[in-house]
């Protein structure tokens, strides 16, 4: 089923001369299954957002539904809902805080009550997702390299067994190569277990690369929720907002200006090199 | 501006106890030049050194062997530290630990008045500093209120009012949004060009690296590899061994040569890219 937001407002200091609304009468639903990109400029209400997923902002205005129940209603299970919608925050590894990194992936599990040998079950299973080679299982989390501290604060999140993962822009501050890795296992978990994705990224790039549908918040409003072409082709609004359409979409539209009958919707490298090959 | 002759810093390991077990080494032997007035990147994967070597920079750090000098001053010198920190500012990640002043125009006049500069010459300096990038209007806000690329500016615009020769810059724009992005690294050549103040700029956006003068690669706590940008991204293979990457326009222009087009390696921007094809067209 998954999740459904219905005209869900959040306002902070409600009430006061203060009052800004993060969130404005958003309606939008997330089936199971779908890979989708967050995209707005800082403060645009992408962090508001996700925290209405799991219940750690109470929505001051409408329903948010996870899979046909009102999250707020009174008997609704909301340790249960954290569990099944995982959060990464950004930087997740400040979060790090074990003396080892199995015992850091466990805390979560722990949590929800569940045995010693479950927990360490699947803290292994989690890291071994994330591909966390086996002989940092036993070091400090703090030993760990930039990446490697943020593959294991995502199998934090993993073993709680989410059916949602949302993760707050989590290749930022990474190298080329971390961010590729990580943005693959993202997209393998997606693959091969059907979890549902919400990506928060500020790279243009990475979300036209992956994601089935992109929504695009400003001031605490859904203003876009298409796939990524659709939603590219949008690009002069975009850039009024603080985004842009990824690199390629820019490069085809010189190259169309200068004569080249190229497509320009295209989003990847890939994408560009075989169209302008086509013309040359 | 900036000089490193075989610099060395080793990290001291220790366990719970806070008994050092070991040193890891994070800069090894680093010798490089940094002429007044250049824009320097520096790329390397996480973990390659490059924030190590930039604290050496205004003494956060101290070399464990080798010597760099700021200015043609030794940063071991402590007779000069204060001199030195003024000369080279520092620019982090995350504006949000930079900001310190309820209004912007208090923040960026903390660093001037730290220094005993006399009031009538601090607002001056805050006016000049917010106006270099482009942030004079937003003197009387709050820095909670500003976007992250603007909360970034005001952090530079605070070094700035110090009047440093040199800002070393260490992933400013990993936490911003798209034009978040653009506007710092617009102030920042802005303040190369204008202004001539040197910078440093630490980046994993291989698209801010195509303004420098010059680039420095940094592995595993050594200059890996140095030259301009074209010469630099011409190295797609090497780049990509080295956990980095090139821009994507770049990265268009080599899938392309691969496939067999006649097109020079190194394309920076979309207009060369453009020209190269077009000149190939016209053939």
């Amino acid at each position: 089923m998954g999740l459904k937001l219905e005209n869900v407002s959040y306002k902070y200091e409600q009430g006061t001369a203060m009052e800004v609304a993060a969130l404005d009468n958003v309606s939008v639903e997330i089936p199971d299954g779908q890979f989708i990109g967050l995209i707005g400029h800082t403060g645009s209400g992408k962090s508001t957002f996700v925290q209405m997923l799991n219940g750690l902002l109470r929505a001051t205005q409408g329903h948010v539904y996870y899979d046909g129940e009102d999250i707020d209603g009174e008997n609704f299970d909301r340790k249960g809902l954290r569990a099944n919608v995982g959060l990464v925050f950004q930087y997740p590894e400040h979060q790090l805080f074990e003396t080892d990194v199995v015992a850091d992936v466990m805390f979560g599990p722990r949590n929800l009550g569940l045995s010693e040998e479950e927990c360490r079950a699947r803290a292994l299973e989690a890291l071994n997702a994330v591909g966390m080679p086996e002989r940092f299982y036993e070091q400090s989390p703090f030993d760990l390299s930039g990446g490697q501290k943020r593959r294991a604060a995502i199998a934090g999140v993993l073993a709680m067994h989410p059916k949602v993962l949302v993760l707050d822009e989590p290749t930022a501050g990474l190298d080329p190569k971390g961010r590729d890795e990580i943005l693959e296992l993202i997209s393998a978990m997606h693959r091969e277990r059907r979890m549902t994705i919400l990506l928060v990224s500020h790279s243009m790039e990475d979300v036209a690369r992956y994601v089935d549908r992109i929504m695009v918040m400003n001031h605490g409003k859904l203003i876009f929720d298409d796939a990524p072409r659709g939603v590219f082709a949008h690009y002069r609004e975009l850039e009024e907002i603080g985004l842009a359409a990824p690199q390629m979409t820019y490069i085809m539209q010189y190259l169309k200006e200068k004569g080249m009958p190229v497509r320009t919707d295209v989003l990847t490298v890939e994408e560009a090199a075989a169209e302008i090959l086509q013309y040359v | 501006m900036i000089k490193a002759l075989h610099l060395i810093h080793d990290y001291i390991k220790r366990d719970e106890e806070g008994n050092p077990q070991g040193t890891i080494r994070a800069v090894d032997d680093v010798s490089l030049d940094v002429k007044p007035g250049e824009f320097v990147a520096i790329l390397g994967h996480n973990g390659s050194g490059k924030s190590t070597f930039a604290k050496h920079i205004n003494a956060l750090l101290y070399p464990t062997e080798g010597t760099v000098w700021v200015d043609g001053m030794d940063t071991n010198d402590d007779a000069h530290l204060w001199e030195i920190r003024q000369e080279a500012g520092m620019i982090f990640q995350n504006p949000d630990n930079q900001i310190i002043g309820q209004v912007v125009e208090e923040d960026v006049g903390f660093g001037p008045e730290n220094m005993g500069v006399p009031t009538k010459e601090i607002w001056e300096r805050v006016e000049e500093s917010l106006k270099a990038v482009g942030m004079w209007e937003y003197r009387k806000k709050s820095p909670n209120r500003l976007s992250g690329g603007q909360k970034q500016r005001v952090s530079i615009a605070g070094v700035i009012a110090m009047h440093p020769k040199c800002i070393v810059m260490d992933e400013p724009t990993a936490m911003l949004d798209p034009s978040g992005r653009k506007e710092v690294i617009r102030a920042a050549r802005a303040l190369n060009d204008v202004e001539k103040i040197t910078i440093l700029l630490i980046t994993h956006y291989m698209e801010e690296a195509i303004y420098a003068d010059r680039i420095f690669v940094m592995d595993a706590g050594k200059v890996a590899m140095q030259g301009t940008p074209r010469e630099v991204f011409s190295r797609v293979e090497e780049l990509r061994a080295l956990h980095l990457d090139v821009p994507q326009v770049t990265l268009l222009a080599h899938e392309l040569r691969r496939a067999g087009l006649a097109i020079p390696e190194g394309i920076l921007t979309k207009e060369e890219l453009a020209e190269a094809l077009l000149l190939r067209n016209g053939e």
